[in-house]
């Protein structure tokens, strides 16, 4: 596909989670012309800590959501050597949308590894001097702090660069405010003064000013982000020198991809075989009942494993058809959320089977049936609907242990490609960073940080989540 | 066993336990609800004071504020209670359990819920023995575990002591109840709907038990209850309690002689009796559906035709009838799933049912009542025997004839709450089966059919676009009986279809089942436990005891003149208010 004099690339990862997006939009606005499915949607949104985990897992999404946007860019032109009217060409690399906003990020690389806002690397070597004599020192860097001159303070010039970086994120925070305020203006007919008060002072039905604050933090540090990273490595350079702070960025697609597209590959095997045993029983659930147990007592690393390694060696067989690197990479990443997703259906089969077991028992099964309602109708009119709720509060509970599980496997080696940035090969190549003296901690840290603060924003909205869903709930009444 | 008796018999006879000017309050989501609204009552030592009322009354949360157990959400507001010249309000949480452990005992409604599962009935009497009396050794427990199970009435006590709950049945659970509340020999007992969840044979005996204790102990009661037979069996005084005040306080005998209050009189009118047959049983005017339930079966008898109406003539044909029936489920045992034998739940049943009558089948839980409508449903397969209804046999009948006979069988259910989808609006679930019979074919043909059900069943037709929860339990009860009629069909079971309901909604349904059958004909199977209603609706009457039918007849002559043994006890068991009715009748 040709756009914008670009070529679009259609990752296997890339459509998935565009598809994934778009079920998710399909059930929202589903939702939304059905009281009862929208009702604990509406109950979550009136609690503080899902609305501020969710601002978090937005912000998350949308990163990876733009780095999942892949596309060729055309050849430079050599200055009129070529005419207008032959062929664009592409180059060979494939980037995406995020990769062109964190352009400078890719490019001002390092010798080694550099410190989080350190203007000279890391590690002493040999500088020749300008009268020929060598100098055992830290050089200074190619790029970090390399606008300072002699007179000038790295701490004015980092608190100066934070301030405009903060002003920025208030300002698009001001813009958030306008735009929910003008969405409240429309839905209950507020004048557009009163609706932007009913946010700020919190009169609002839903917790918008939790949002709009945890919005407007998150905003804060882009923008401080963005300003430092003009002038230095925020979170230091590794050891190839390459900007940490780029790889923990584009880490989150990964991580977004494994926590929701093994959740994709699961849920079918799950929810078809779970209510399917607990429905018909008999022969069937003693069938379904073997393959899970079956699989269960398989160790699912050793699974995973081998499925990887296979993988593995069928790349390198056909090496010729999977001529990108990106290609290989996004392949295997498909691949480990598939024997993920292969090794981890069975639990929610289970609860499935059991709730499935406790409805077919209710009346109003036993009513259809009288009616003569068929089985297929049945399962998918009655029982389905009854246990969504299940099957929501399991995806969302299962997101962080995945997210957490690719950093496990990352660690033994068998996770995502070596290539794909991902936390668990940051952590992983941390091992011998940790063992050096002084110890080079920031790659580690960065890693930690950008997942913990993910993981966490996953547990706490998936304990609101079970809150809004639970049948128990007093708002269901 | 005699020392507290004797302790009790020096007490002066006073008020024991003053309740004034309660009020406690339910705080919800923005709304306040007064579940007790100002009210004032007192109990004498030794005396049984009866709380009657219909759900949501406030009867529950009364005992419960007594007891200082209230949910977080409940707030006392106003008032005192004062136990024995203390005001329970104003004790530290550390007396309220002295309180509770030894001067006011309280009994659950649900026995089977009550007791905890994996610690034996002697230990669990013997935990409350030993909060009541710290000073006790081992072996005294011991001995009063003992004679407190032999005080509820447990035979081979010795050897059940050690038992765990499972292995007793629901009467047997609430007397361990009883005797965990009296181990610490309280003077007040707190009795919250003993025995609603018994059967009425158990019921008797719980009763009497419960009286026998009271008045060996010179203990008293406070009963709350929805049943009026029950407060006529033991009360000595009755408060009626309506929307958390309470309406009307009496003496028990010149309550039942003559209520004073209009809602008493009209809780009086709605229970159903061989007396009332025939006639419509009085509606306690508070729904206003009731009201339109009149008016639009009244529009209805006008526009009569547009019912598939068989014309209501009562001839004596059989419509369906039951041979020889037998559903046994096997118990399965080992690797290999081998059946090791059988639990004979309906064992060799025949009954008819003639079109345009009521047959009902009377046994208590357990009795295989429901397995049997669930076999003529052809839900469950049986092991033998046939089900006839107009000439066919549907046991083994193809699944597509099946399908065609499907349309004229309908069933509606005991509860209303597990009874409809609550996912679905009320349009979807009265469709459903519209759909898959294709007895209406376009959606039009099915809204026009809707409307007109909800109206038939007194509803009106923004009903239509609600989801089940919306709906009161009488409410929804009519949407089942809506969804039964969709499919026009001729035989309803009713398996219970009052049993979860008040007495006052309950005649409400009960007017309606009856104002169906005229109307349209039909037959009902009538599942039930509950006598007085059926000597209201039943033509005929079948008593299921253990899978087997027992005695079957005309209604009036299986309930004045029983044969079996097991009729005569049930019938023994059915409380004397019910009771003086039908010999009113009989004189």
């Amino acid at each position: 596909m040709e756009i914008f004099s670009v070529k679009l690339t259609l990752l296997y990862t890339d459509i998935l989670l565009f598809l994934l997006l778009g079920i998710g939009i399909a059930y929202l606005s589903h939702a939304r012309q059905h009281e009862h499915l929208i009702a604990p949607w509406r109950y979550l949104a009136k609690s503080k800590i899902a609305m501020g985990s969710a601002a978090i897992l937005v912000s998350y999404l949308a990163f990876a959501v733009v780095d999942s946007i892949h596309f060729q860019l055309p050849e430079e032109r050599q200055t009129n050597s070529q005419e207008a009217n032959q062929q664009l060409r592409y180059q060979s690399e494939t980037v995406s949308l995020l990769d062109i906003w964190l352009q400078p990020l890719r490019e001002n690389t390092e010798k080694s590894y550099s410190a989080p806002f350190a203007t000279h690397l890391f590690t002493k070597e040999n500088i020749e001097q300008p009268d020929g004599s060598s100098l055992r020192d830290y050089p200074p860097l190619q790029f970090g702090g390399a606008h300072l001159t002699e007179r000038d303070s790295k701490a004015a010039d980092i608190f100066l660069k934070s301030l405009k970086g903060t002003i920025y994120g208030i300002l698009t925070g001001g813009i958030l405010l306008l735009l929910i305020g003008l969405r409240i203006h429309k839905k209950y007919q507020l004048s557009f003064a009163n609706s932007l008060c009913a946010i700020l002072f919190n009169t609002t039905q839903s917790q918008w000013r939790t949002f709009l604050w945890v919005f407007t933090i998150i905003f804060i540090v882009i923008g401080t982000t963005t300003t430092l990273s003009g002038g230095y490595h925020v979170l230091g350079t590794d050891k190839i020198g390459d900007s940490v702070l780029y790889q923990s960025i584009k880490s989150i697609r990964t991580g977004i991809l494994i926590g929701t597209l093994t959740t994709l590959v699961m849920l079918p095997f799950a929810i078809l075989l779970g209510i399917a045993a607990g429905y018909f029983r008999g022969w069937v659930d003693d069938l379904i009942q073997y393959i899970y147990t079956t699989l269960n007592s398989i160790p699912g690393v050793l699974l995973i494993a081998s499925s990887i390694l296979m993988l593995q060696v069928h790349l390198d067989n056909n090496a010729d058809h999977y001529t990108s690197l990106l290609e290989r990479a996004d392949l295997r990443l498909l691949f480990l959320c598939m024997i993920l997703g292969v090794t981890s259906w069975t639990g929610l089969c289970r609860y499935l089977r059991a709730e499935s077991l406790k409805l077919r028992e209710m009346d109003y099964i036993a009513a259809a049936r009288t009616m003569g309602v068929g089985h297929g109708t049945i399962l998918t009119r009655h029982i389905l609907p009854n246990v969504m709720h299940i099957v929501l509060i399991t995806v969302v509970l299962d997101f962080s242990g995945l997210v957490l599980a690719e950093a496990v496997l990352a660690y033994v080696q068998i996770g995502v490609d070596p290539t794909t940035e991902s936390w668990g090969n940051m952590i992983n190549s941390a091992r011998l960073e940790m063992a050096r003296d002084p110890v080079v901690w920031w790659s580690l840290a960065a890693a930690f940080f950008f997942m913990l603060v993910l993981v966490l924003a996953a547990n706490l909205f998936s304990d609101a989540v079970r809150d809004a869903l639970d049948p128990r709930g007093h708002h269901h009444d | 066993m005699t020392k507290p008796t004797a302790q009790s018999l020096t007490k002066p006879k006073g008020e024991l336990l003053t309740v004034s000017n309660l009020a406690t309050y339910i705080q919800g989501d923005g709304e306040t609800v007064k579940a007790i609204d100002d009210i004032s009552f007192s109990i004498n030592a030794g005396e049984t004071v009866a709380l009657v009322g219909e759900s949501g009354s406030g009867k529950s949360m009364t005992s419960l504020s007594i007891m200082r157990l209230l949910p977080s959400a409940a707030k006392i507001q106003q008032g005192e209670i004062n136990y024995k010249c203390k005001n329970l309000l104003h004790l530290t949480e550390a007396e309220m359990r002295d309180i509770r452990g030894t001067g006011i005992g309280m009994i659950f409604q649900e026995p089977m819920t009550s007791l905890n599962p994996v610690m034996s009935i002697g230990d669990q009497i013997g935990e409350a023995v030993q909060n009541a009396k710290p000073h006790l050794s081992k072996a005294a427990i011991k001995d009063e575990v003992l004679e407190l199970l032999k005080l509820v009435g447990i035979r081979n006590y010795q050897q059940r002591v050690n038992e765990y709950p499972h292995q007793f049945s629901g009467g047997m659970r609430q007397r361990v109840m009883i005797a965990i509340a009296l181990a610490g020999e309280p003077e007040l007992l707190i009795a919250d709907e003993p025995t609603t969840a018994l059967d009425v044979t158990i019921q008797a005996q719980v009763l009497t038990l419960i009286k026998e204790i009271q008045q060996k102990r010179k203990m008293a009661l406070l009963l709350i209850t929805h049943d009026l037979g029950v407060v006529h069996d033991i009360a000595d005084h009755v408060a009626v309690m309506r929307y958390g005040k309470i309406v009307e306080q009496a003496d028990s005998k010149s309550f039942f002689a003559n209520p004073q209050h209009e809602y008493s009189q009209q809780l009086f009118n709605s229970v159903p009796s061989l007396a009332k047959r025939g006639q419509r049983l009085s509606v306690v005017d508070e729904a206003h559906s009731s009201t339109n339930q009149q008016t639009s079966l009244d529009q209805q008898a006008a526009k009569k035709e547009i019912f598939r109406t068989k014309s209501p003539e009562k001839n004596d044909d059989t419509i369906l009838s039951i041979l020889e029936l037998k559903t046994f489920f096997p118990i399965k045992k080992g690797l290999f799933r081998r059946t090791v034998g059988y639990v004979e739940a309906v064992n060799d049943v025949s009954l008819s049912l003639k079109k345009g009558k009521t047959l009902a089948l009377v046994g208590e839980s357990g009795s295989g009542k429901t397995t049997l409508a669930k076999t003529v449903l052809n839900l469950i397969k049986p092991l033998s025997g046939r089900v006839v209804f107009s000439g066919q046999n549907l046991t083994n009948i193809p699944t597509r004839e099946l399908k065609n006979i499907r349309q004229h069988l309908q069933i509606v259910f005991q509860d209303p709450y597990s009874s409809m989808n609550p996912r679905m609006l009320i349009k979807d679930i009265l469709a459903e089966g519209m759909k898959a019979l294709k007895t209406y074919r376009t959606e039009a043909e099915r809204m026009e059919r809707m409307t007109e059900l909800l109206e038939l069943v007194g509803l009106d037709k923004q009903s239509l676009y609600r989801y089940p929860h919306q709906f009161s339990g009488g409410q929804r009860q009519r949407i089942s009986i809506a969804r039964a009629l969709a499919v026009n069909p001729q035989v309803i079971i009713c398996d219970e279809p009052t049993s979860a309901l008040d007495v006052s909604v309950q005649a409400q349904i009960l007017n309606l089942l009856k104002d169906l059958q005229e109307r349209l004909g039909l037959s009902y199977l009538f599942i039930t436990h509950n006598m007085s209603v059926v000597s209201y609706i039943a033509d005929e009457v079948a008593v299921m005891y253990q899978g087997k039918i027992v005695e079957q007849g005309n209604t009036e002559n299986i309930i004045t003149q029983p044969q079996h043994e097991y009729t005569k006890t049930l019938m023994s068991a059915v409380p004397t208010l019910y009771k003086t009715v039908e010999n009113e009748l009989q004189a």
